[in-house]
């Protein structure tokens, strides 16, 4: 690096400039990661060994008391609750997955390759952001009025003649549960997408057809393979967000399923702690599981740190 | 999210595929999708005084509008509005600050960086109650009071330093560092690097790095709920007004919000816009 023929632009700063401390590069990058990974450390990490410690608790009515047993995770996992709320939250959390990664991965796709004006295309992403910035509480309950017995889908329907009585099913159901996470939550997905396929160059999708690739063979052979980045974030978002869910399941069922988040916030309203956190520990356990599988198909890091 | 796609100047002549008008169609549906329940919460934020929560509309009027400032059971809105307001301010000033010094010192490998890395995704990830629950519990052993700029900004911050990391992965990725390499060889300090180089360059990414963490923020209730103490922010408010009464003043706040989003969404626009015109008038000054 040769700085002895300085631009004046520069030199005319550089008497007033800071004086220049030479460090290895590797220090450079922990003193810029420094405070993120002190911040972790100490609000994420240790707070997560904390309940660890306190899942093998003993406790009474008046107090919790350090102990080591294993009682609290028998207790939970000797419960048939237990399994079906697991059970349950499996389920939506794979539903909404799949619908949320095929409706979000086409909308990401039209966007990026189908909309050629960039301004355009700029005003479309920011109306599938705007709803976002509305409380994710009441964007919830807005399907209430919408799916009702006297909602407006209904009303929709009856108008059009597809079917002479209202439609039950709609609200305080498996469906309305459904329905309001794939709108809370199609947004992560349309994010990481579409960013993954925004770096990919149009010549190798031009190159695939020149070679003599069907639209669906480039597709999987070229634009899937190249985006998987971008899905395996926004699945990982997903699929999180659903199991971490407290209360899309607590008001959009009407009372009828429980989420895991739910049925550990009543023990820590009846200060529980131990059983909450062993609750919570198996929770952990299991949602590390299952990003540790998507983490193993996609090697996210190689891709996004470059 | 902004997101600058490849330029295809050369295919405009080109006829649109069949795809195209598929695409066009799941992308209608998925807009009424968005905004159905949305407009239907707009509409009826304006029912009449009479009226409930659901459908037929009994008249229009104001009144949800103004119960929420009036006094009474709606008190806490513009209280817990402006708490919301502050918190999310200093989350996303600290996140950006954090996480775009985080982003640059990730563009060489270092050791040790795979565990900052895997840190991230693990904060990330975390159910968010969890969070919360154990940050309560630590400050319960510590005989701590829970509040608002302590324990439930440090919860907060577990979820929007990751996104932030990330969201910098993403903008990172795209600057190309022979403007870096340009500036040391024109003379430039590390400081003056930064400062005249590489900050402006990012700086479209990190401003949508600060509204992104704002948002998160603003918006947060299950890593806020046990640790905010006594004083709620507004999504703690609103979740307390569904479970102890519904009435159209939650649609009126719904519809209030909408209209802030937009017009702040309008302003980053225009200044954003200003800001690339200039960029291009003084790049066609210099060239």
């Amino acid at each position: 690096m040769g700085t002895t023929t300085a631009s004046p632009i520069f030199a005319a700063e550089r008497r007033m400039a800071w004086p220049r401390l030479r460090f290895p590069a590797w220090a450079v990058s922990w003193l810029q990661v420094g405070p993120m990974m002190l911040i972790l450390s100490v609000l994420f990490a240790l707070p997560t060994f904390l309940f660890l410690a306190v899942s093998f608790f003993d406790y009474d009515r008046t107090g919790i008391y350090p102990a080591f047993m294993l009682d609290n995770y028998k207790e939970l996992l000797s419960t048939p609750s237990t399994w079906r709320v697991y059970v349950s939250s499996l389920k939506f959390a794979v539903i909404v997955w799949a619908i949320t990664l095929g409706l979000g991965f086409n909308v990401a796709y039209f966007l990026v390759f189908h909309i050629r004006n960039s301004m355009l295309r700029t005003v479309l992403f920011l109306l599938c952001a705007i709803p976002f910035w509305t409380s994710g509480i009441i964007r919830a309950i807005a399907w209430v009025p919408f799916l009702g017995r006297n909602g407006a889908f209904n009303q929709i329907l009856m108008a059009l003649g597809v079917t002479q009585r209202p439609l039950e099913f709609l609200l305080f159901s498996d469906f309305a549960v459904i329905v309001t996470y794939v709108h809370l939550f199609t947004l992560l997905m349309i994010g990481p997408i579409a960013n993954s396929l925004s770096k990919i160059d149009p010549a190798l999708i031009e190159a695939a057809r020149d070679a003599g690739a069907s639209r669906w063979r480039t597709m999987t052979d070229v634009v899937i393979p190249l985006s998987k980045t971008g899905i395996a974030l926004g699945s990982l978002l997903v699929f999180t967000q659903v199991m971490g869910d407290y209360f899309v399941v607590k008001t959009m069922s009407g009372g009828q399923s429980a989420s895991i988040v739910s049925m550990l916030s009543t023990e820590i309203q009846a200060m529980q702690y131990p059983p909450a956190s062993a609750n919570a520990m198996v929770l952990v356990i299991f949602v590390a599981i299952m990003v540790a599988l998507m983490m193993r198909v996609v090697d996210v890091r190689k891709e996004l740190v470059k | 999210m902004i997101v600058g796609g490849p330029s295809k100047a050369g295919a405009v002549t080109e006829r649109r595929p069949w795809t195209f008008y598929a695409l066009a169609g799941i992308f209608c549906l998925y807009m009424a999708f968005l905004y159905g329940p949305m407009l239907v919460i707009y509409l009826l934020s304006f029912q009449g005084e009479n009226g409930g929560v659901t459908f037929p509309m009994v008249g229009t009027s104001t009144v949800w509008f103004q119960d929420i400032v009036k006094p009474g059971q709606m008190a806490n809105i513009p209280v817990s509005f402006s708490r919301s307001m502050g918190l999310a301010s200093v989350v996303s000033i600290i996140t950006v600050v954090f996480a775009v010094a985080a982003g640059l010192g990730f563009r060489r490998r270092f050791p040790g960086s795979g565990v900052v890395f895997y840190l991230a995704v693990a904060s990330l990830v975390m159910p968010s109650l969890l969070v919360g629950f154990g940050i309560g519990l630590g400050f319960q052993f510590l005989g701590w009071e829970t509040s608002m700029f302590t324990s439930a900004l440090g919860a907060q911050l577990t979820w929007t330093l990751p996104f932030g990391l990330f969201a910098m992965f993403a903008v990172v990725n795209r600057f190309n560092r022979s403007w870096e390499e340009a500036a040391t060889d024109l003379g430039a300090s590390a400081f003056q690097r930064l400062r005249h180089v590489t900050l402006p360059i990012l700086l479209p990414g990190i401003i949508g790095v600060a509204m992104g963490a704002f948002t998160l923020s603003y918006d947060e209730y299950a890593r806020t709920t046990l640790t905010i103490g006594t004083k709620n922010t507004l999504p703690l408010e609103i979740y307390a007004l569904i479970s102890s009464a519904t009435s159209p003043t939650l649609f009126a706040i719904g519809t209030l919000t909408t209209g802030g989003s937009f017009l702040a969404i309008g302003v980053t626009l225009v200044l954003v816009l200003r800001m690339q015109k200039r960029r291009t008038a003084a790049s066609l000054k210099v060239g």
